[in-house]
C-alpha cells in the first residue's frame, strides 16, 4: 500500500442549517483504487460523497467546516473554481440520468462544455468511453438514436461513459446500481473493476456484498460518523469495532 | 473569457432582466401619481374621493368620483356573491369528486371562460343579456348594475375557480384519509376537513377573483349603463371607475384638468387592486401549508 | 341516522353539479349566440376586404392585421425577458429578500388592471418615449401585461424539468449557464411554448390597454411598419357596437368580428391545451 494517497478529509463537518449532518471525517482515498462507503440510510454516506465535488453547493442554507482535499489543493478553498473541480471528480447518480438527447450527444456533452470543438476529437473520444463503460458494441449503431430508448443497465453505463468522456481523476459512484438487476449490476461492477486501474473511484452502496466485491477499502459510517475504516477484507472478515460487525452481520440496519 | 467568468455576467445579466418587472410596476406606480397628482391644485382629496357629482366637462367642473367608487363596489360584491360559490364550488368539485372523465371536460371549459375576451362578454351582455333582463324585470333599460354584475361574475370564475382547486387539491391525501376512517361520509369529510384545511388558497382565490372584477374595464364600459349617479336600486345603471377612465380619456384634452382626474381615478382603481393583491400575497404567504398537520 | 347523513351528501353534489352546469352552460350560451348570429356575416369577403361605407359594411382585414401585428409585438418583447427572469427566479436565485420582493413586483404587476396599463401606456410610451398611438407603444403596453404570465409558465416549465438532469450536467464540469442553455431549456422548451400562447391569447383579446396605445377608431390603410397605428378587432367589436354610425343594422358584422376574434383566441387556446396534453403524455414516458 504505498500508492499516493489522491483525495482526502480532514475533519470534515456538514451543516443543514442548524443539523449537523456530518461529524468529523477524515478519510484518505489512494490512487487507483476502489474505496466504498457503506451504512445504513441516513447515515450520511452520500451526503459525504456530494462533499467531494460540492454537488451539495446546490442546496441553500448548506455549511462546510474542515478539509477535502484533491492532491494538495483544498477543494473549498474560495479561490477554487468549483467547475474545473467537477471536471477532474466525476459523478455517476443512483438512477441513470441521461439527457433525452442522442446517445453520441449523450457523451459528447462534457467536451463540448469544457470546450472540446475537434469533431474528430470527440469521435474518437465518444468511441473510447463507451468501449471503456463496456457498452459501445450494445449502441455503436444506433449513436445518434435516443438515449432514453436504452434499458436501465444500459442508461446507466452510458451516463459512467458520459462522465469518463472528461477523462476525470476521481470518480463518485452514488449507488450506481440500485436501480438495475443483477445482471446489469454485475456489468457495472465488473467495469468498476476495470476502471480502478486508470481511476481513483468512491462508491456508495447499501449493499455490503457488493462493497466486499468491488473495493480495495471501506468505510463504515452511522449517524453521520466515520465509525470505522479499513482494508475491505480486513474490515469484512476482522472488524476492529462491535458496532460494524453488528451492521456487517446483520444484527442491526 | 473564461467561461466561468461567462457565468457570472450571464448571472448577473438574468437579475437585471428579471428586475424588469419590478421596473415597470414602479414606471406604472410613478406616471400613474405624475400625471394623477396635479388634479389635487383643482380640488381637495375629500373632495375627489366623496363628491357626489361627476360632471367633468362642466364649466366649473364637479370632480367628485365617490359614485364611481360606489358604482365599482356595488358590481363587485354583487358579482362576487354570483362568483364565488360558483367559482368555489366547481373547484371542490373537479378537485375531489368528479371522476378523472369528467374533470378532463371541465377542466378546459373553464379555462376557454377565462380566455373569453372582455370585449365579446361586454358585447353579450348589451346585445343579449340586456333586452332579456328589460322583458323579463319589465324595467326601462337592462344595461344597469346587475347586468354588469353578471358579467363580471363569469370572468371572475376562471381565477376563483382554478386558484381554489389547486388549494383543495393539494390538501394531502393522508388527511382525507383520516376523516374517511373514522367514519365520516365523503361529503362531511369535505366540509370538515378538506375545505378548512385549503380556507388560506380558497380566500387567495376570491380576494383574486374580485381584484379582477373591479379592474375589469370593457364589460363594465358596455354593459353597466354607464350613468354617474349613486345607485339606489340594483336596476340602476352605474359607472364604475374603469368605464369612466375608458369612456372619458378620448376626449379629454390632454393635461387638462380632466385628463388629471381620469388618471388620479387610476390612482385609486390601482390602489384597490394593489391592496387586494397584498392581502392575497400575504394569506397564502402566512397559511402556506407546512406539515400535514398545520390547518 | 347514516341516511340522512348521506341524503345530505346527495343534495350537496347534486349542487356542486349544478354549479358546473351553470358555468358550461354560460359558456355555451355565449358561444352560440355568437356562432349563430356571427357566423352568416364571415365570408371570403369579410375577412381579405376593408370595411367600406362608413364601417356599416365590408370586411375586417385592417382589424385581422392590426390583431396579428400587436401580438407579434407583444411576443417579440414578453418572451425574451419573460423567459430570462423566470430563469432566474428558478435556476440562479436563492431564497433571498430580494427574490421575494421581485415575485410581489410580478404578482403586482399581474393584478393591475388593464384599463391601469392602458393609462400608463398613454402616459409613457405614446406621450414621453413619443411613440404615438402606434403597433410598438400598443405591443409594449400588451407586452408588460403578459410579462407575468409568461414568466409563471416558464417558470413551470423549468421546475418540471428533472433535476437529474441539471446535477449530471454541473458533475461533468459544464457551468450553470451551459447546463441551462444546453439541457434544462431544451427540455423546458415546449412547456414555455405552450404557457406563452395561453398568454398571447389573453392578449389578443384585450381591448382597455390598446384604446389609447395603439388601435384607432377607423383606419383605410394596412400598418407599413411599427410607428403605425392600426384597427384591431377587440376595439372594433366595442366601436361597432357602441359608437358606430349604425348599430343596429351593423349587428352581423359585430357578431361576425366577435366569431373572428374568439376563433383566433379558441384556437390558440386549443392549440395549447393539446400540444400540453401530448407533452405529458411524453413526460411520463
Amino acid at each position: 500500500m504505498d500508492s499516493p494517497v489522491k483525495m482526502h478529509t480532514k475533519d470534515l463537518n456538514f451543516f443543514y442549517g442548524d443539523f449537523q449532518a456530518i461529524h468529523n471525517v477524515s478519510i484518505d482515498f489512494t490512487q487507483n483504487q476502489v474505496t466504498a462507503l457503506i451504512g445504513p440510510s441516513g447515515c450520511g454516506k452520500s451526503t459525504y460523497l456530494r462533499c467531494l465535488n460540492r454537488m451539495n453547493d446546490l442546496i441553500p442554507g448548506i455549511r462546510v467546516t474542515g478539509k477535502a482535499v484533491l492532491d494538495d489543493q483544498d477543494i473549498y478553498d474560495p479561490s477554487l473554481d468549483v467547475v474545473t473541480l467537477r471536471r477532474r471528480v466525476g459523478m455517476v447518480f443512483q438512477k441513470p440520468n441521461p439527457f433525452p438527447k442522442t446517445i453520441f450527444e449523450n457523451v459528447a456533452y462534457g467536451l463540448k462544455v469544457n470546450g472540446v470543438k475537434d469533431k474528430a476529437v470527440i469521435t474518437r473520444v465518444v468511441e473510447k468511453s463507451l468501449k471503456q463503460a463496456a457498452i459501445w458494441d450494445e449502441v455503436k449503431d444506433r449513436l445518434n438514436e435516443s438515449a432514453l430508448g436504452l434499458s436501465g443497465g444500459q442508461q446507466q453505463r452510458l451516463c459512467i461513459a458520459r462522465a469518463l468522456a472528461v477523462d476525470p481523476e476521481v470518480l463518485l459512484m452514488d449507488e450506481p446500481a440500485s436501480a438495475l438487476d443483477p445482471i446489469a449490476t454485475q456489468k457495472i461492477e465488473e467495469l468498476i473493476d476495470q476502471l480502478s486501474s486508470k481511476l481513483t473511484i468512491i462508491i456508495v452502496t447499501h449493499n455490503m456484498q457488493q462493497a466486499a466485491r468491488v473495493s480495495d477499502r471501506t468505510a463504515f459510517f452511522y449517524m453521520g460518523k466515520l465509525i470505522e475504516v479499513n482494508d475491505t477484507d480486513t474490515l469484512f472478515t476482522k472488524p476492529e469495532l462491535k458496532q460494524t460487525e453488528d451492521y456487517i452481520t446483520g444484527r442491526f440496519g | 473569457m473564461k467561461r466561468q467568468n461567462i457565468d457570472k455576467t450571464v448571472r448577473s445579466g438574468f437579475l437585471l432582466v428579471a428586475l424588469f418587472s419590478i421596473v415597470a410596476l414602479s414606471l406604472i406606480i410613478i406616471f400613474l401619481f405624475l400625471e394623477g397628482i396635479p388634479i389635487l391644485e383643482h380640488v381637495s382629496l375629500k373632495e375627489f374621493l366623496f363628491g357626489q357629482y361627476w360632471y367633468p366637462t362642466d364649466d366649473p367642473a364637479d370632480f367628485g368620483i365617490l359614485p364611481l367608487i360606489l358604482g365599482s363596489i356595488y358590481v363587485t360584491v354583487i358579482s362576487g356573491m354570483i362568483a364565488i360559490p360558483l367559482g368555489v364550488m366547481t373547484a371542490i368539485y373537479l378537485a375531489q369528486i368528479a371522476p378523472a372523465t369528467v374533470s378532463q371536460i371541465v377542466k378546459p371549459i373553464v379555462e376557454l371562460l377565462a380566455s373569453m375576451p372582455s370585449v365579446v362578454i361586454g358585447f353579450f351582455g348589451m346585445v343579449v343579456v340586456a333586452p332579456f333582463i328589460q322583458q323579463l324585470f319589465n324595467i326601462p333599460v337592462g344595461l344597469n348594475m346587475f347586468n354588469a354584475s353578471l358579467m363580471l361574475a363569469f370572468m371572475a370564475v376562471p381565477t376563483i375557480c382554478s386558484i381554489s382547486e389547486d388549494a383543495v387539491f393539494s390538501v394531502p391525501t393522508a388527511l382525507k384519509e383520516a376523516s374517511l376512517a373514522l367514519g365520516a361520509t365523503h361529503f362531511e369529510t369535505l366540509v370538515r376537513v378538506i375545505v378548512p384545511a385549503s380556507l388560506s388558497g380558497i380566500c387567495t382565490a376570491i380576494i383574486l377573483g374580485l381584484s379582477r372584477a373591479v379592474g375589469e374595464t370593457m364589460v363594465v364600459l358596455m354593459a353597466a349603463g354607464g350613468a354617474a349617479m349613486i345607485p339606489t336600486s340594483i336596476f340602476d345603471p352605474v359607472r364604475p371607475l374603469p368605464a369612466s377612465i375608458a369612456a372619458e380619456m378620448a376626449e379629454a384634452p390632454f393635461r387638462s384638468e380632466h385628463y388629471h382626474a381620469l388618471f388620479a381615478i387610476g390612482i385609486v382603481l390601482f390602489v384597490f387592486t394593489f391592496l387586494f393583491n397584498l392581502l392575497a400575497d400575504h394569506i397564502s404567504y402566512k397559511f402556506r401549508q407546512v406539515g400535514e398537520a398545520s390547518l | 341516522m347514516i341516511k340522512k347523513r348521506l341524503r345530505a351528501q346527495k343534495i350537496c353534489f347534486f349542487l356542486l353539479k349544478v354549479a358546473v352546469a351553470i358555468n358550461g352552460a354560460a359558456l355555451a350560451i355565449i358561444v352560440y349566440f355568437i356562432v349563430s348570429r356571427g357566423w352568416r356575416a364571415i365570408s371570403w369577403e369579410f375577412l381579405s376586404k376593408p370595411p367600406t361605407d362608413s364601417m356599416t359594411m365590408g370586411g375586417i382585414l385592417p382589424c385581422i392585421v392590426g390583431t396579428v401585428s400587436l401580438c407579434m409585438t407583444t411576443i417579440l418583447f414578453a418572451l425574451p425577458i419573460g423567459v430570462a427572469s423566470a430563469i432566474y427566479l428558478n435556476e440562479y436565485a436563492g431564497q433571498t429578500k430580494l427574490v421575494r420582493f421581485i415575485r410581489l413586483g410580478i404578482n403586482n404587476l399581474a393584478g393591475v388592471p388593464s384599463i391601469v396599463f392602458g393609462l400608463f401606456g398613454l402616459a409613457f410610451f405614446v406621450i414621453v418615449l413619443d411613440m404615438g398611438v402606434s403597433i410598438l407603444a400598443g405591443g409594449l403596453t400588451l407586452g408588460i401585461m403578459t410579462l407575468p404570465v409568461i414568466i409563471g409558465a416558464s417558470e413551470e416549465a423549468l421546475k418540471s424539468v428533472p433535476k437529474p438532469y441539471r446535477e449530471a450536467s454541473l458533475a461533468m464540469g459544464a457551468t450553470q449557464w451551459q447546463t441551462i442553455r444546453k439541457v434544462v431549456l431544451p427540455v423546458a422548451f415546449p412547456g414555455i411554448i405552450t404557457g406563452s400562447i395561453l398568454g398571447l391569447s389573453r392578449a389578443a383579446g384585450e381591448t382597455a390597454p390598446i384604446m389609447y396605445t395603439g388601435a384607432v377608431f377607423f383606419t383605410p390603410d394596412l400598418p407599413s411598419s411599427i410607428f403605425d397605428e392600426v384597427m384591431a378587432l377587440p376595439y372594433h367589436i366595442y366601436v361597432l357596437a357602441t359608437a358606430g354610425t349604425n348599430i343596429e343594422a351593423t349587428r352581423h358584422l359585430q357578431y361576425g368580428t366577435a366569431l373572428v376574434l374568439i376563433s383566433l383566441i379558441f384556437g390558440m387556446n386549443l392549440f395549447a391545451i393539446i400540444m400540453r396534453a401530448k407533452m405529458r403524455k411524453k413526460l411520463k414516458g
